[in-house]
């Protein structure tokens, strides 16, 4: 019943985005009273949606085995949590979650935007309301989470063990609240185009939007790697993984629009640049959950899906991102030029940030797809990985990171002033860096030794804009920047750190033998076997030590029968400078276990500096909406 | 230098197609020995595979023919496609799910003795070598 | 020129449909097929997979007539709905011998109890060794053995309506 009911919503709420979409397109009837009725729509749909979506969770939850979905993915042994986990821990229900994030977005912006002239308002809404039948189109035709399964299994399948861990539970819904939250973006920006109206009202409009979606983009990919660095027992931290290189791309076009949106709302500049970029961001995230799903590209995380899928999706991006981009062309005309600014000014400085952000991209796009291009031209199969990525990518963020010394610091329009007084601390610092780099560690590779000198000059960059200010008025956007970018330094300061500092040590151990490995001393004391919940494992007990203190950690080799798979428990300890990481590997003939021991020193400021960005993202975010309302209520106040 | 307002979006233009240009160029200088090939031991066999650049090697470990060094944490095997065999030494833990007679990926690259020597096992029915096929079918993950 | 720039990013966007289109039309061939078609089976000897019913071993394919060898588990979910055709196709006088893979004698028995059992032998692969050598890689997948023992057919997935004329076809190929 509840299925039903979940999927006869689904229905419904598709029926009212084509209503919506209808609405938006027509011209007839009162302008106030249509935009009314559009808005109300919008928010029907949005709640119709979350039925449906309530209605696959509720099924998981009561382990419902005659719907197919649960069988498939949920057991009913499982914790409470991951079965919930388990509703989005597939296919149909991810693109049920994606669809219902698009219709709450829709919702709440229908609600509350007062910003947007009531036409351009409209024809978003519109754009948004396309957005949404298409994949209500393909979640109901080819791929309906509700259907069901006659006759029903005893039990179901159980979760992928992998997935049984909170922290991956909650992985895609965050990453999905950042990848649809840019639909946002793409709708506004076709709304203006539409209508011809690129001003920083549409700008005002979208921003709050892009900031949210990207900072919920950094968390997810920011949890993500530290998600892989635990679980899948390398001690990488980022594997170039097509699927990892789908949430990367949205990530990077975000950035770029998050800061050329700002141009725009403050200055009136870049507006055609900011549409595109809105264009683009969308276009990626839409790209993205196309290569995981249709089964072109082979990963971890691809979802088991079939080519016929894929082409829907496909179909459907052609669709949407040819028709922003057409629109764009033949509008572009119509945008009226941004103020003109001077090659060296903050606005020259965010279109550099742009283009290299863009580079960025776009090799890591070809990159991603090369396997499939190179196939279809020349039939030679091969597969592109880290040393592609790392070195092609790797020199360009160096050099964002050389102009986030500079950048910061420019004025708007024309910066005619001596730069020098401004960027010296930060520029100083780096070469002192530099050069302390050159004499304690002269073995370490260049690009780590850019990075330690980039990240130690970042940090009194970062600062600078505070200078000079009084700390209490400045606006929490301009904290929010100034710790963004203080997480961008410290993250760079932990790659570089990592590349250029971990110690590897692989050994065939006895138990009461030690295995140096960098400063510690790692005895390895016993090995025996032990349960779980759902599990049986074989967990090695070891002692490490560097001078005083003792340190025990107990990786494991982990059994579990239902779906009969093993997996390594990386055993890690955390210190303050840096984090020991153990995995077990076999027993050989003769007693001896094979361990693998890493030192990996300050390798948790990567995923500290990812949260820091979101922290300086989400008070930006604040300091923005604050702002807002008070200026709304000055203005009120100004006319009682 | 102030851009007058018609030339800045047209130079913005310029710059960005640059930009685009210039992306797909250090793309592919990146892509030249930096993508790896999938090869078989019948190609090998047939010097089809150039020493000393990256390379996944696919087929069935011959059964029989693991073994272990005396430090216990290097292993040697033969890699068959039917046809040809490859020799391959790996250093490291191997997956839990590598064994003789399985279906395996080593990536590594040839020696100019023609031994593979690989940097990573990829085992079948490992989770990151899973044919899209058997994603369809019941096997565990 | 600044006409055509604008159109740039459009063509991107073709390029990047025309090549993965390209990809979906022409899926790529990963379904690894069984070396061991036109091969003799591998030496084996499997104990019951479950109560009642005996295990199955190479020499019991090599009885003169052909036979079809089903490898399955209990936590297969395919296998569920192939179940059905795999007793109609016992009913039409088709021998069929199992492979049980990494289960569980209750399970197995629970699973023949709900979906019917189409199998007169049932060998307990609980390390997929006879899965492996049989050249299948998942489950659930079919194999027609002649009656001398060799390996003849190999159906991957599970078998659809569409596929029991095939089968028939293929096992009266064998005889």
């Amino acid at each position: 019943m509840i299925a039903e009911a979940g999927l006869a919503a689904l229905w419904l709420a598709a029926a009212l985005a084509a209503l919506q979409l209808a609405l938006a397109c027509g011209s007839g009837g009162e302008q106030g009273r249509r935009i009314a009725t559009i808005r109300a729509v919008a928010v029907a749909q949005g709640l119709l949606t979350i039925a449906a979506f309530a209605a696959l969770v509720l099924v998981f939850l009561r382990s419902d085995m005659s719907v197919l979905l649960v069988a498939e993915n949920s057991h009913s042994q499982k914790p409470w949590i991951y079965k919930l986990a388990g509703a989005w821990g597939n296919h149909e229900g991810s693109m049920l979650l994606w669809v219902t994030v698009l219709a709450i977005a829709g919702s709440v912006v229908a609600l509350f935007e007062r910003r947007l002239d009531e036409r351009t308002l409209g024809a978003s809404l519109g754009a948004q309301a396309a957005l949404a039948l298409g994949f209500f189109a393909f979640l109901l035709v080819a791929s309906n989470p509700f259907e069901r399964l006659n006759p029903a299994p005893l039990d179901g399948r159980g979760l992928n063990p992998l997935l049984q861990d909170p922290g991956l539970a909650f992985h895609p819904p965050t990453l999905y609240l950042g990848y649809v939250g840019l639909s946002v973006a793409f709708s506004v920006a076709v709304g203006g185009l539409i209508r011809r109206e690129v001003s920083p009202a549409i700008a005002r409009a979208m921003r709050p939007w892009v900031l949210a979606a990207w900072i919920m983009l950094t968390l997810g990919i920011t949890a993500g790697s530290y998600w892989a660095y635990y679980e899948l027992g390398w001690g990488g931290w980022w594997f170039w993984d097509p699927v990892e290189n789908a949430s990367l791309m949205p990530w990077l076009a975000a950035t770029a629009l998050l800061h050329s949106v700002n141009v725009l709302a403050a200055r009136g500049g870049l507006r055609a640049w900011t549409m595109m970029l809105a264009l683009v961001a969308f276009s990626m995230s839409m790209v993205g959950t196309f290569l995981v799903r249709s089964g072109i590209l082979t990963s971890v995380h691809a979802f088991a899906v079939d080519p016929t899928r894929g082409s829907f999706i496909l179909a459907l991006l052609t669709i949407y991102i040819g028709g922003a981009l057409t629109l764009l062309a033949l509008r572009i005309a119509d945008v009226k030029e941004g103020a003109p600014f001077e090659i060296v000014s903050r606005e020259g400085g965010l279109v550099i940030n742009n283009l290299l952000l863009s580079v960025i991209l776009g090799v890591v796009f070809v990159g991603t797809l090369y396997p499939l291009i190179a196939e279809a031209v020349s039939g030679e199969k091969l597969s592109v990985g880290p040393p592609y990525f790392n070195s092609v990518a790797s020199p360009i963020a160096l050099a964002l990171g050389a102009f986030l010394l500079i950048g910061p610091q420019l004025r708007w329009r024309r910066d005619a002033a001596p730069l020098l007084p401004r960027i010296a601390p930060g520029l100083l610092v780096a070469i002192v860096a530099l050069v302390a780099t050159i004499v304690l560690w002269p073995t370490i590779g260049i690009l780590p030794r850019l990075g330690l000198a980039l990240g130690a000059g970042l940090i009194p960059a970062s600062v600078m804009p505070l200078f000079g200010r009084s700390l209490r008025r400045t606006p929490l956007a301009i904290w929010g920047m100034v710790l963004a970018h203080l997480g961008v330094s410290v993250a760079i300061l932990g790659m570089a750190s990592d590349s250029a500092f971990t110690k590897e040590r692989l050994a065939a151990a006895r138990p009461g033998e030690t295995v140096p490995v960098g400063p510690w001393l790692v005895e390895f004391r016993e090995v025996m076997p032990v349960a779980g919940p759902n599990w049986t494992a074989i967990e090695a007990e070891l002692r490490a030590s560097r001078g005083s203190g003792v340190t025990i950690l107990k990786p494991q080799s982990r059994f579990f029968p239902d779906p009969p798979t093993t997996t390594n428990e990386a055993a890690i300890d955390t210190s303050w400078n840096g984090q020991l990481y153990a995995v077990l590997g076999e027993r050989d003939d003769q007693g001896r276990w094979q361990l693998r021991l890493w030192w990996k020193p300050f390798v948790t400021l990567i995923w500290l500096g990812g949260i820091l960005i979101a922290l300086g993202g989400a008070l930006a975010l604040a300091g923005r909406l604050f702002r807002e309302r008070q200026q709304r209520r000055r203005i009120e106040e100004a006319f009682e | 230098m102030m851009v007058r307002p018609k030339h800045q979006r047209l130079v913005l233009a310029v710059l960005a197609i640059a930009a685009l240009v210039g992306a797909v160029l250090l793309a592919m200088w990146g892509l030249q020995d930096r993508a790896a090939y999938f090869v078989t031991p019948s190609d090998i066999a047939a010097g089809k595979a150039e020493p000393d650049t990256a390379i996944r090697l696919g087929g069935m470990v011959v059964e029989g023919s693991l073994k272990k060094d005396a430090d216990g944490l290097t292993n040697r095997f033969t890699v068959t496609d039917g046809t040809k065999t490859t020799s391959v030494v790996f250093r490291g833990i191997t997956p839990d799910l590598f064994r003789e007679g399985s279906g395996v990926v080593a990536e590594g690259r040839l020696d100019p003795n023609g031994l593979f020597v690989a940097d990573n096992i990829l085992a079948k029915h490992d989770e990151r070598y899973m044919p899209p096929q058997m994603a369809n079918e019941a096997t565990p993950k | 020129m600044s006409r055509y720039l604008r159109f740039v990013p459009l063509a991107v966007l073709l390029l990047f449909v025309v090549v993965v289109a390209w990809r979906l039309v022409m899926p790529e061939d990963t379904k690894v097929r069984s070396q061991m078609t036109g091969q003799p089976v591998p030496t084996f000897a499997l104990a019951p997979a479950t109560n009642g019913i005996p295990g199955l071993s190479s020499k019991d394919l090599a009885t003169g007539q052909p036979r079809l060898v089903n490898v399955f588990a209990s936590w297969c979910v395919p296998c569920i709905a192939e179940a059905p055709l795999l007793m109609e196709l016992k009913r039409q006088g088709v021998p069929i011998d199992a492979v049980a893979v990494r289960d569980k004698p209750a399970d197995v028995a629970e699973f023949l109890g709900r979906h019917g059992n189409p199998f007169e032998r049932i060998g307990a692969d609980d390390e997929s060794r006879v899965q492996i050598a049989l050249g299948s890689s998942g489950v659930p997948e079919t194999f027609i053995v002649d009656g001398r023992g060799v390996i003849r057919y190999q159906h991957m997935g599970p078998i659809e309506p569409g596929d029991v004329p095939a089968l028939l076809g293929e096992w009266e190929k064998a005889r």
